[in-house]
């Protein structure tokens, strides 16, 4: 064990900088438009670097080096997967998000359906998969402040909770979007630092190898009987799943429009690239030095228990503390970024129609910290990074076809929408109920289970395709004029309907799809 | 031409049928050579079982496909899809400008 007074400074430190930045930073949230998004004043740099600032979770920071520790080639997969998500959202839904001007995945269901009953399915799945991705950052929270001071397990998750609380009720997402691009940088700086000493220290040990390294289950992929569908499985969900989670969407509104939501996706893509190749090295090197940790099966904490098992002294404790600086900073920025999202979803939706709205918000985010915390009780110990890619397999098989068919089908119906949402979430949330509680299906179904996306995105695909055809009748009357607001460049003078995520706030005079100042003379 | 698109003439429809379709067959490129590339890698792991065990540069292969050369193929595929969209897109409003 580390001493204890250095992680226990980063920790406190990283939690009162971002707590600093989110409250007293950007002190403009007068408005509740300022909750949900920045008022799109935010330029693309800052938000590719709050986009990865909030994407990478406690799975990238602590679980994706765990699982290669402990799988070996196989478990490559997930920081490929989640990387490889940002290119086929780049590919087939940045642009036209964008420029649907929906907040939230319930915006744009209302927006293509033109259906209550369709933004109410889509809102209880936005609440359960921010719930089942809210879990695991809470659960590694818990882990890192019990292995840099050794506080019991419930102490992180609680402390995350409320800096989350605070932040979010004080500031929204205005305060947020700075304080996500500051995180991106720090968690890079966390990794990078401590794994160049590292690597430099294992130059000078004579480079050494470890037998364990060259084990034929561990360094070679496809392993185990199910490998190829596993494997597979594990690539639809993340693949197909990036695009379906709440904080995501809600980050693409902070773009100006659909072609600087595309760059931001790039830079994206490129800010993740840089980072995924961390988590390897930190596997490797947790191989030959912190072994220990597979037999324990404690292999999440792989990057915060290196520095002490390979150096001695104060080095050790200062690297220590400046990983478990990063690995908070990843739970607190993923965290809030999810609560803002689910909470503004919550709000609008479920606890809609009393007089005041920021009351909502700041209650609904109240009950989704909550509700976390007592899952967190729940639950039994899944790997970090494998409970993450759950919440994936539930947006691949909900959202992704939702927002597929909706951006590129006409023939997409409400009750299509619906059945497909119902049918794909209930079975893909059956399943990771079954996964989170621990139970092993016998043969075939346990890989089905285990890893369920292969088979429940195209359940959910097929029954909205089947379900819409059937109702083929009951096509939205304005689905041809969202088809253009979709797919137009926003400078086009063309009509883009009437759809207005703030139209509770009743502010008609400023429809979102004219903006003014961009606006130019029809050409006829 | 834009109010062909607003009055949903047939001549609108089949203007915003053509860029819609245009960047659909985009995006399926660029998906079938992502699933060519990155998502074959499984599929010849388990047929070619010899890529499994080689090296490259005394890193195992598929090591070294995985965590290191994959990003690349996705940075340069979401390049070359940027590109081409905001092409395909350019076509678009001068079509609309035309008369």
């Amino acid at each position: 064990m580390v001493h204890t007074e250095v992680g226990l400074i980063a920790v406190v430190a990283v939690c009162l900088l971002t707590l600093a930045i989110g409250v007293f930073g950007v002190r403009v949230s007068r408005t509740t438009s300022d909750f949900y998004v920045a008022s799109r004043s935010v330029g693309p740099v800052v938000n590719a670097s709050a986009i990865g600032g909030e994407y990478l979770s406690a799975a990238s920071f602590l679980g994706a080096a765990g699982l290669i520790l402990s799988q070996g080639a196989d478990a490559l997969w997930y920081s490929v997967g989640w990387t490889a998500g940002y290119l086929v959202l780049l590919v087939l839904v940045a642009a036209p998000l964008r420029r649907s001007g929906a907040y939230t995945l319930s915006d744009f269901a209302e927006l293509r359906l033109e259906s209550r009953a369709a933004r109410k399915v889509s809102s209880v799945i936005v609440v359960l998969i921010g719930v089942l991705y809210l879990l695991p950052q809470f659960q590694g929270a818990g882990l890192t402040l019990h292995t840099l001071v050794g506080a019991p397990g419930w102490a992180g998750s609680v402390l995350v909770a409320a800096v989350v609380l605070v932040i979010v009720v004080s500031g929204g997402m205005r305060s947020i979007t700075v304080t996500q691009a500051f995180q991106y940088w720090l968690k890079l700086t966390a990794l990078v630092l401590p794994l160049a000493v590292l690597l430099v220290h294992w130059r000078h040990a004579g480079g050494a190898g470890a037998p364990q390294l060259h084990v034929a289950d561990w360094v070679e992929p496809m392993q185990g009987r199910y490998a190829t569908y596993l494997v597979y499985s594990l690539m639809v969900a993340t693949f197909l799943g990036t695009m379906g989670l709440p904080h995501v969407v809600a980050r693409f509104y902070t773009n100006i429009d659909g072609r600087a939501a595309r760059r931001t996706t790039i830079g994206v893509l490129g800010l993740l690239s840089v980072f995924y190749l961390l988590p390897t090295v930190y596997g490797v090197l947790g191989r030959i030095y912190s072994f220990r940790l597979v037999r324990s099966g404690h292999t999440d904490a792989v990057v915060l228990e290196l520095p002490s098992d390979m150096l001695h002294g104060f080095g050790a404790d200062l690297l220590t503390g400046l990983l478990g600086a990063g690995a908070f900073a990843a739970f607190l920025s993923t965290s809030s970024g999810l609560a803002v999202s689910v909470a503004g979803v919550l709000s609008q939706d479920v606890l809609r129609g009393r007089s005041d709205r920021v009351r909502d918000f700041r209650l609904a985010t109240a009950l989704v910290v909550g509700a976390t915390l007592v899952l967190l009780v729940a639950s039994t110990g899944v790997p970090v990074a494998r409970a993450v890619e759950l919440a994936f397999a539930v947006a691949a098989s909900t959202f992704c076809p939702l927002l597929l068919l909706g951006i590129w089908w006409r023939g997409l119906t409400a009750p299509g929408a619906i059945s497909g949402l119902v049918a794909g979430g209930t079975l893909s949330t059956a399943a990771v109920i079954a996964a989170l509680a621990g139970y092993h299906a016998p043969g075939i179904a346990g890989p089905l289970l285990a890893q369920p996306a292969a088979w429940t995105a195209p359940v959910g695909f097929a029954v909205m395709v089947g379900v819409s055809l059937v109702t083929a009748g009951r096509r939205p009357p304005g689905v041809m004029r969202t088809m253009v607001r979709l797919h137009t460049p926003e400078h086009l003078d063309v009509d883009r309907g009437s759809f207005d995520p703030e139209r509770p706030t009743a502010r008609p005079a400023e429809p979102t799809a004219h903006r003014g100042a961009q606006r130019r003379p029809a050409t006829m | 031409m834009s109010r062909e698109i607003d009055a949903q003439s047939q001549l609108g429809e089949a203007l915003l049928r053509s860029l819609m379709r245009a960047q659909l067959r985009l995006a399926a490129v660029v998906l079938l050579l992502l699933a060519g590339t990155v998502g074959a890698l499984p599929l010849i792991f388990v047929l070619v079982p010899v890529t499994r065990r080689a090296h490259l540069l005394g890193i195992p292969l598929p090591w070294l496909l995985l965590g290191l050369l994959v990003y690349p193929v996705l940075l340069g595929l979401g390049w070359f899809y940027v590109r081409y969209a905001e092409r395909n897109e350019a076509g678009f409003v001068r079509l609309l400008d035309r008369e």
